[in-house]
């Protein structure tokens, strides 16, 4: 009996033991890849339960009419969104309010006696933030595509967004000959890199500084590739944060074989224009802002806060689920006019924005912060780099069809006319149609449907001009998909 | 069927006087410290006799260097918390002792930026080398083959080859794995990741079958004598000699299910070579990463180790390669 006993005991505690470390099953894998290569995304339902209200989008309010003056010609000091109608700018400061600060409300940035006030730090970077919004949108396709990014996209109703980095401090090193205790800038259990003990901040040589992520060889043998172990390891400690933010395992962009090797979803393509982009905004956005906040808003450091790949994704795969919230506000999507002098407006439409400044600082409870006595001064604006319009390999036009159809609307003409265009500028490009079913219907009729809306494309694009050697047919991995809408489609994909 | 045979403890301990071994050569101590004592508790996993233990200078020499060794990885672990000694233990699996950046090649670096992963590297290295000898003397001294000291030979190559030999040849002490318990785990990882996937190396791929052979050999051959021991099986040396109805049974149960069987000499020699090649097989497979190959994934796609799948993603081309645009 005895043994028995500890038999049982011993069971049970190996299986406490080998439990604890687990997620509870069943957990959802989806085959990514050709079948037996470990190409497989895996997903926790009870985890994607807990993220569905971080990932629903506000509901957006009632469209504002263009009509009317400009938002520049009825208030002072509008500098970024002058070419709004005066009912466009207050609907859209109305939602950065509870976008940003929602508890906060309009007095977080504005000095509510006058809206107009400079003086409050947080009004000069929220307007950097409205130039950095649509700076993404316009130059930084290849990363945000057609969805795009708001105010939400990060803020998501916080006036700091919740994920955001500092660079560490230096450890304190003192001179004396015997010093020991250096950790080489890892070994810390560090939740960002998935609490390995790679170095903890993969941040600052890689999202800020451009150092060279690749540490592979690109050659069997040795010819040269004098990349350390220890790179190795920060390129690792990036990627957990990569991992760790969009909630994927490493094979959402990467070939199981060969991390170097480009045979492999081509999210990865996004995801190098991703920290490119990130680059970018740290370097030319916000470290320029860091004169502008007061010193308890730094880091230990004295450095701004920065953003990484969490800080929109937040353990999404795409932010807000992929949800799009730009196309109504379309005033983030590009950087607009710029706003001419004030004019002066018609009474009415004064006595309206008076009325409207007037709610919106009713509409603010206490919660008032004081201007910090420093005059903020914007910063410079260095140029944005740009980028080529078309990139071989990524998605450069997706053309939507109707259930069960295979006719071309006006805006897949235009979407076909824009790819057309792009291949008579460019006589070395090529362009590959995948055509895409949903799920409703029988496999066979939807297998023919895609391949039937991939001919539409076809023919059209071959009215439009192009060469049909110039035109491939590639039939996707998979053809018939969820019964979202965007499965009805045809990806125009160029290549060389 | 008697339960008292698949029972995880020793369950009866004969206890009489301690047992001192054979006689030893003259001028041979033969064992330090006080008398054998004995313990129930760990009787009941092993011989219940504790001692004698034999401390000659080189194990001596090899317990002070080892202890040295140690000391300095811990205190170097300890002011990395600030010499806070409860985050020394709730972080110590994640602190380590990192070898010198590459930087230093394999030059002196100061003691905070690698000397110290030197000279700890070099006392644990000289108190292995001397348990070794401590090893491989005792074996002699007793009459036995010295099989225990070269299956420790074994693991001291693999140690040797990570720590000291790889390096040194790729001219960078900062090649070397840290000192610490997750910090070595990363390092792997990392290293399999520089060197373009571990798994296309063929003295990995090796290594792992002799290191799974051999807890497969183990379990085997363990549950073999376990489940013969109602006949006596457990006396392998008998059985050995004077193959008995455990043996004779033992043979015929693999006979039936599988054709072949070892013998119970055979057996021993079987799980020798397959844990001393794990190791062997290993050190080999890391010797040559780096050295004089720079990625394993390509080296297969080379030889045609590595098979080719359909192209199932749309193709795309790495960015960096378009004009204008820098990786």
């Amino acid at each position: 009996m005895t043994s028995f006993r500890y038999r049982a005991f011993g069971a049970a505690a190996l299986a406490c033991g080998l439990l604890a470390g687990c997620e509870r099953p069943p957990v959802d894998t989806v085959q990514q890849g050709f079948r037996g290569t470990g190409m497989v995304e895996v997903y926790n339902p009870r985890t994607l339960a807990a993220q569905q209200a971080l990932n629903t989008p506000p509901v957006p309010t009632p469209a504002a009419s263009d009509d009317g003056p400009r938002a520049s010609e009825v208030y002072k000091n509008v500098k970024v969104l002058g070419d709004l109608s005066v009912a466009q700018f207050t609907r859209l400061m109305v939602a950065m309010t509870t976008w940003v600060s929602p508890e906060q409300g309009c007095g977080y940035c504005h000095n509510l006696q006058n809206l107009a006030d400079d003086s409050s730090y947080a009004k000069v970077v929220a307007r950097r933030m409205l130039q950095m919004n649509q700076h993404v949108n316009s130059g930084w396709k290849q990363h945000v595509g057609v969805t795009g990014v708001t105010c939400y996209t990060c803020h998501r109703g916080h006036p700091v967004p919740q994920q955001v980095w500092f660079t560490p401090p230096e450890p304190q090193r003192n001179d004396w000959a015997f010093s020991l205790g250096d950790d080489a800038g890892q070994n810390r259990p560090a939740r960002n890199i998935g609490l390995a003990s790679l170095p903890y901040d993969p941040y600052t040589p890689f999202l800020l500084a451009g150092d060279s992520i690749r540490v592979i060889g690109k050659t069997a043998l040795p010819t040269g590739n004098r990349h350390s172990i220890k790179e190795a390891e920060w390129t690792y400690a990036l990627m957990m944060h990569f991992s760790k933010s969009l909630g994927v395992n490493c094979t959402y962009c990467h070939n199981t074989r060969s991390f170097a090797s480009w045979e492999g979803p081509p999210q990865r393509v996004n995801a190098w224009y991703g920290i490119r982009m990130v680059r970018d905004l740290n370097g030319n956005y916000l470290e320029p802002l860091t004169k502008v906040f007061p010193r308890d808003h730094l880091g230990p450091e004295g450095d701004v806060a920065k953003i990484g790949c969490s800080t929109c994704h937040q353990g999404a795969y795409k932010p807000l689920w992929g949800a799009r919230m730009l196309p109504d506000y379309p005033a983030l999507a590009v950087p607009l006019k710029t706003a001419a002098p004030a004019a002066p407006a018609p009474a009415s439409a004064v006595a309206a924005a008076a009325q409207t400044a007037a709610a919106l600082a009713a509409a603010n409870a206490g919660g008032v912060r004081a201007a910090p006595a420093a005059a903020a001064v914007m910063p410079a604006m260095p140029a944005a780099p740009s980028i080529d319009a078309v990139v071989p390999g990524m998605v450069a036009g997706r053309v939507l069809f109707r259930l069960d159809r295979t006719d071309l609307d006006a805006e897949a003409r235009a979407t076909i006319d824009r790819v057309a265009a792009l291949l008579m500028r460019d006589p070395t490009l090529k362009v590959n149609l995948s055509g895409y079913a949903d799920r409703s219907g029988k496999v066979d009729h939807n297998l023919d449907l895609a391949k039937k809306r991939a001919f539409a494309v076809r023919d059209a694009l071959e009215a439009a001009g192009v060469g049909e050697d110039r035109v491939v047919l590639r039939k996707p991995a998979i053809v018939i998909g969820s019964l979202d809408a965007e499965w009805r489609r045809v990806d125009l994909i160029p290549s060389r | 069927m008697g339960i008292e045979y698949q029972n995880i403890f020793t369950s009866i301990q004969a206890v009489g006087p301690a047992c001192m071994g054979v006689p030893l050569p003259e001028n041979d101590s033969p064992r330090t410290g006080r008398q054998p004592w004995f313990n129930h508790l760990l009787g009941r996993f092993g011989n219940a006799q504790i001692g004698p233990i034999h401390l000659s200078g080189l194990a001596l020499a090899s317990i002070i260097t080892g202890t040295l060794s140690i000391n300095i990885m811990g205190f170097n672990m300890l002011a990395s918390v600030n010499w806070d000694p409860i985050q020394f233990i709730r972080q110590l699996p994640w602190l380590a002792l990192e070898p010198p950046p590459p930087a230093y090649g394999l030059k002196l670096p100061p003691l905070n930026q690698g000397g110290w992963w030197l000279i700890a590297g070099f006392l644990l290295t000289l108190s292995i080398l001397l348990w070794w000898t401590h090893l491989y003397r005792r074996a002699r001294a007793l009459g036995m083959g010295t099989h225990v000291p070269w299956a420790f030979a074994a693991a001291i190559w693999l140690f040797l080859v990570l720590g000291f030999i790889r390096p040194v040849l790729m001219g960078s002490w900062g090649e070397a794995v840290p000192f610490g318990i997750f910090p070595h785990l990363d390092w792997t990882a990392a290293f399999s990741i520089r060197y373009g996937n571990l798994f296309y190396n063929p003295f990995h791929a090796l290594s792992i079958v002799f290191l799974y052979g051999s807890t497969l050999l183990f379990a085997m051959h363990g549950a073999t004598i376990l489940a013969v021991s109602r006949f006596g099986g457990e006396r392998e040396l008998e059985q050995i000699v004077d193959r008995g109805t455990a043996s004779e049974r033992a043979a015929l149960f693999w006979r039936w299910t599988m054709g072949f069987n070892a013998t119970m000499e055979s057996i021993h020699r079987w799980a020798w070579w397959f844990a001393v090649l794990c190791p062997l097989a290993g050190g080999i497979g890391i010797l040559l990463t780096g050295t004089v190959v720079d990625n394993w994934y390509l080296w297969a796609v080379k030889h045609h180790v590595a098979p080719m799948y359909p192209a199932v993603w749309p193709p795309v081309i790495d960015p960096a390669t378009l004009q204008g645009i820098k990786p």
